[in-house]
């Protein structure tokens, strides 16, 4: 029932049939899954998706599966908010929060590309699943993995604080601390993947994984009433769910469930990190590698793969980027938190204060409809905000030391 | 002397093997040429139209050549040039999975 061609190289065009292989033999290039449109143009319409369950399997046709998998955690279809408190804050008409601190698995958007990943291992018939992360990613494995049944393989930098480790630990994968940095563990990585048949989701079955990000996406047409967006800001690490997400929007144009896409496509990075934006800034598409520095740990990838084709979704879109200081991240994570009630990870205070640079200098539009990915649940990265929030008021049990100080809070507010 | 040549392994079936070769000095790209001419078809794995491919790195005395003066660094003899098919962050590609 999959509607996958095959597989075809980003660079030269190349084409290789569906196995779990990454590189272009020819010219080193990612390879990308190819899909017959013409055939899904036939099939799926705004009716059968909308009847479908809501996760990521609603959109199947458009996703590098055979089929949709039967021993998955539900995963997707997270809310579109409409932020009304945070619009008005920032000063436009109308935004949306694609809100993925909720309703995945392990609060990330990592759930959507690792469920794809984990039921194409399965056609593939591995019975193993690996990945090297620092967070998100190795918590979604785990989970992930735990229920469809695969041993798992997570490697991680020995140094990760214990709140991500026990994150893991607690589905029972084999947890693989390395003595050496989150480069270290990728080089090693890739030696076993080429030495072992694992289904390593972000190395050889990349194309596949990708894919999964291309759901926020279509989500986001869906939600918004089967229309594109004016804008979205997406937060930037090796730049694929940005380059994914602008997929979906043109996919959903060419088998028909929308009609145009007039999209502009804005990066989000942490100024400690920010190849992809320099790059985008400076109208070259040359990516400088550079040594990460910023709290936003989940987009510190200072060699992004898709850095490149992040910079060309911007010039094809009309799109720009802007990078924000830790301070300035900690502060839009609190802007969002107060003003909408969600506490997003420190990606979503990228994305967010990107955002507002964006509308200052005018990039954005007051009366442009707006929509932030906020990729992760703020719970995770909670030791970003130490020192940053306000203090709670210490009161003795009894009504008038409570009295003396709601007195106290009434006077600062009123 | 000459520049001592990397090559991963991917290409080293056009190398006959050789992990290492000899090139001659001048500019990377100039090298590039000239090893092609040695081992005929390596040159267009590696560049196009003059230009090194967006997925190889090519490092010069373990420097970035992106850092230096990409095509046009220059290459005397004794340096040691690595040709490194790199993807997915910088991860390195030793053969077929």
């Amino acid at each position: 029932m999959g509607f996958i061609k095959g597989l075809k190289c980003r660079e030269c065009g190349r084409e290789y049939e569906i196995n779990p292989v990454y590189v272009c033999e020819f010219c080193f290039g990612p390879l990308e899954v190819i899909y017959d449109y013409e055939g899904i143009r036939g099939v799926l319409t705004r009716e059968k998706i909308e009847s479908r369950p809501r996760n990521i399997w609603r959109y199947r046709e458009l996703l590098p599966v055979e089929g949709e998998p039967d021993n998955a955690l539900d995963t997707g279809f997270t809310p579109l908010v409409r932020a009304d408190n945070l619009a008005r804050a920032i000063g436009v008409k109308e935004l949306y929060i694609k809100d993925d601190t909720v309703a995945h698995p392990t609060l990330s958007f990592k759930d959507r590309v690792v469920a794809v990943a984990l039921a194409r291992a399965e056609e593939f018939g591995f019975d193993t699943v690996a990945c090297a992360s620092t967070g998100n990613l190795a918590h979604s494995v785990s989970a992930h993995g735990a229920k469809a049944g695969f041993k798992r393989f997570i490697f991680i930098p020995a140094s990760l604080e214990k709140s991500k480790i026990i994150a893991s630990l607690v589905y029972e994968p084999n947890l693989i601390a390395v003595n050496g940095n989150y480069d270290d563990v990728n080089r090693l990585c890739s030696e076993i993947a080429n030495k072992y048949n694992w289904a390593f989701v972000n190395i050889n079955i990349r194309p596949f994984y990708a894919e999964g990000s291309k759901t926020q996406g279509f989500e986001i047409i869906e939600q918004l009433g089967w229309r594109a967006p004016d804008v979205v800001v997406v937060p930037c690490a090796s730049g694929s769910l940005m380059t994914k997400i602008w997929k979906s929007f043109k996919e959903m144009k060419e088998v028909g469930l929308i009609e145009e896409v007039h999209t502009r496509v804005y990066a989000a990075q942490a100024t400690g990190c920010s190849p992809i934006v320099t790059a985008i800034k400076q109208g070259i598409d040359v990516i400088r590698p550079v040594k990460p520095n910023t709290i936003a740990k989940s987009l510190a990838i200072g060699n992004p793969a898709d850095g490149y084709y992040a910079t060309k979704v911007v010039s094809e879109s009309g799109g720009y980027g802007e990078d924000v200081s830790d301070e300035e991240i900690v502060e839009a994570i609190k802007l969002l938190a107060r003003t909408e009630g969600i506490f997003a990870e420190t990606a979503g205070g990228v994305t967010l204060g990107s955002a507002i640079k964006l509308i200052r200098a005018g990039h954005i539009k007051e009366d442009d409809t707006i929509v932030l990915c906020i990729t992760g649940n703020g719970l995770k990265t909670q030791e970003a905000l130490s020192g940053h929030t306000p203090e709670p008021h210490h009161i003795e049990p009894n009504l008038d030391s409570f009295e003396k100080v709601l007195r106290q809070i009434e006077g600062g507010s009123g | 002397m000459a520049v001592k040549v990397k090559i991963p392994v991917p290409l080293q079936r056009l190398t006959q093997g050789k992990e290492e070769v000899e090139g001659e000095a001048g500019t990377v790209i100039s090298l590039i040429e000239s090893l092609d001419k040695k081992y005929p078809g390596i040159g267009e794995r590696i560049s196009e139209g003059g230009k090194i491919r967006r997925f190889v790195n090519i490092y010069v005395n373990e420097e970035d050549i992106r850092f230096l003066d990409n095509e046009q660094t220059p290459v005397k003899d004794g340096d040691v040039v690595s040709i490194v098919p790199a993807i997915a962050g910088g991860l390195i590609l030793r053969g077929r999975t």
